[in-house]
């Protein structure tokens, strides 16, 4: 064995040396380089702060009567906030909007994830269900309220079904999508290793899917709170989206700003806890963070 | 004994196109502790046929032999390792290796001794309980040559196991291969495009032709063993060598003409 000796580097001189630029192109204009992090939070506080008080000069800015009641301020909202909180049960609604996406979206997801799953691993489930899957999907959920409306009445079985339909049609071809990446060699190298077909398929094909199901859940989970309002919006007793209609009626611009916030917040809830919930059961996976 | 006999194997798929003839009558028999290795252009079918061997692909015509039995499905006795690693990314690398005696039931010290016994000898020492993603290339693959090996099979197919790997981790995988062949004396079928690693590891090489698929020589690697980075500036290496690149070479070039005929 032969060994070349490592050529030996000369030190470049220290006032030779070119110095390492580290200008504002170089930092924050190069494709995909990572930032400081102080610059990070710096941005992202930031963009909070912009967005506030552009909407506060704004508000500022309409001098009419009339449009002042249509662009409340920030403060005025969080105000207004605190009173349908204090004086007009508001949390009663919430309850209720929460309660009816959970019972929805859970209802969808327990069919949706298991037929998904069959779908993407089982070729003739596959081409059974797949055709009438994909043509409802293109059928919006909404559409379906007045039909349901008159199929169901407008008790909760009719919200609950908005929901389904919302979640479960998108959401099963999204599964089936995601078992259908499986690498082939994954279970190929399992059944080298002794593995019977089921235990392919509940100790391998299973758990390489879970962690993009429930990625899954997470982005069709966004989806149901649409649906959930647009139902509540057509016809509902209480709700945050018969919450917002009311407070149309009453000219109410910043009620219906505060339970449009509200709900936003409420999704920020459901993603973190889904993040939570993505960090905690599978550790193994690298995610670029968001 | 742990022998392997692949008789007259033949392969044709349908395509729209009509009827494509991927391997050709293709017998070779792997003794027991033989190192064998394939070589051949891309597309010749050589992968297809180690498929065939592990009991993944159904031949269209033959079958495969273990120990002179007829085997139908793949099973614990010809452990396989793919170029992609394919490591379960959800066990750490010691479940991984145990993945195989898990399934088996084996006793739970046992599984231990066995992963713990691979880890060392595959140089894992450290990452015992580190996830596949914290594994460099290299790494992985010894993850999954253990794997394979925890089993215990009769068999070991290979397909192209370091192709994915850059020349120096590649050169030390191989050498690492070899011992672990010397101790182990597994039968061994090893797929490659490779041909110094065919000769550098190989007992026997089988040099494949392109579409159809045969075996159009077979050469015996009479390089004395232990084999060291010393072998591959040997003047037999070379000459070997430049017999295979040869042969290849003609076939490559008979690949290119045909597809162009065809197009």
């Amino acid at each position: 064995m032969s060994r070349v000796p490592a050529a030996r580097v000369a030190p470049v001189p220290s006032a030779a040396r070119p110095r390492r630029r580290r200008g504002f192109t170089r930092t924050y204009l190069t494709p995909k380089q990572a930032i400081p992090r102080r610059a990070r939070v710096i941005l992202a506080v930031g963009s909070f702060v912009f967005v506030v008080g552009v909407w506060t000069l704004l508000a500022a800015l309409v001098q009419n009567p009339l449009s002042a009641l249509f662009v409340p301020s920030p403060y005025q909202v969080v105000l207004t906030w605190w009173d349908m909180m204090v004086n007009l049960a508001f949390y009663n609604d919430v309850g209720w909007s929460t309660f009816r996406i959970l019972a929805g979206f859970l209802l969808a997801a327990v069919v949706a994830v298991p037929l998904g799953l069959l779908m993407g691993s089982f070729e003739a489930v596959r081409s059974f269900f797949n055709p009438p899957i994909n043509a409802i999907r293109y059928m919006p959920a909404s559409a379906f309220i007045p039909l349901l409306i008159l199929l169901q009445g407008l008790g909760e079985d009719e919200k609950i079904t908005i929901i389904w339909i919302g979640v479960f049609f998108q959401l099963v071809l999204m599964v089936m999508d995601i078992a259908h990446r499986v690498p082939d060699e994954m279970l190929n190298v399992a059944y080298t290793l002794g593995a019977s077909r089921w235990t392919v398929f509940y100790k391998v094909f299973l758990p390489a899917t879970f962690p993009e199901v429930v990625d899954a859940l997470r982005i069709t989970m966004g989806w149901a709170w649409t649906y959930l309002i647009v139902a509540e919006l057509v016809a509902a007793e209480h709700g945050i989206g018969s919450f917002i209609l009311i407070a149309e009626r009453y000219l109410r611009a910043d009620r219906i700003i505060a339970a449009i916030i509200t709900i936003g917040i409420l999704g920020l809830i459901t993603d973190t806890l889904f993040a939570v919930i993505h960090r905690l059961a599978f550790p193994y996976v690298q995610k670029v963070r968001a | 004994m742990s022998e392997i006999q692949i008789a007259d194997v033949a392969m044709r798929f349908r395509t729209r196109r009509g009827e494509v003839r991927a391997l050709e009558r293709i017998s070779l028999t792997v003794p027991d502790g033989q190192f064998a290795c394939i070589v051949g252009p891309s597309g010749c079918g050589k992968s297809t046929l180690l498929m065939i061997a592990a009991g993944l692909v159904t031949p269209t015509e033959g079958e495969v032999l273990l120990n002179g039995k007829v085997t139908l499905e793949p099973g614990a006795d010809r452990g396989m390792v793919f170029q992609s690693y394919s490591l379960f990314p959800w066990l750490s690398v010691r479940r991984n290796i145990e993945f195989g005696p898990e399934i088996k039931k084996a006793p739970p010290p046992d599984r231990r001794k066995t992963s713990s016994e691979l880890i060392r000898l595959m140089r894992l020492d450290g990452f015992a309980d580190a996830y596949p993603s914290a594994l460099s290339g290299g790494m992985k693959q010894r993850a999954a040559i253990a794997r394979a090996l925890a089993n215990d099979p009769e068999v070991l197919l290979m397909d192209e196991p370091f192709g994915a790997l850059d020349a120096q981790t590649r050169q030390i995988m191989q050498e690492l291969l070899t011992d672990i062949w010397q101790r182990y004396r597994k039968t061994v079928l090893f797929v490659t495009h490779d041909i110094e690693e065919a000769i550098f590891l190989g007992d026997v090489i089988y040099v494949m032709t392109s579409r159809p698929g045969r075996i159009r020589t077979t050469l015996k690697v009479d390089i004395p063993r232990p084999r060291t980075f010393d072998t591959l500036t040997g003047p037999r290496f070379t000459e070997l060598r430049n017999q295979v690149v040869g042969i290849i070479h003609e076939e490559s070039l008979k690949a290119v003409e045909s597809e162009l005929v065809r197009a």
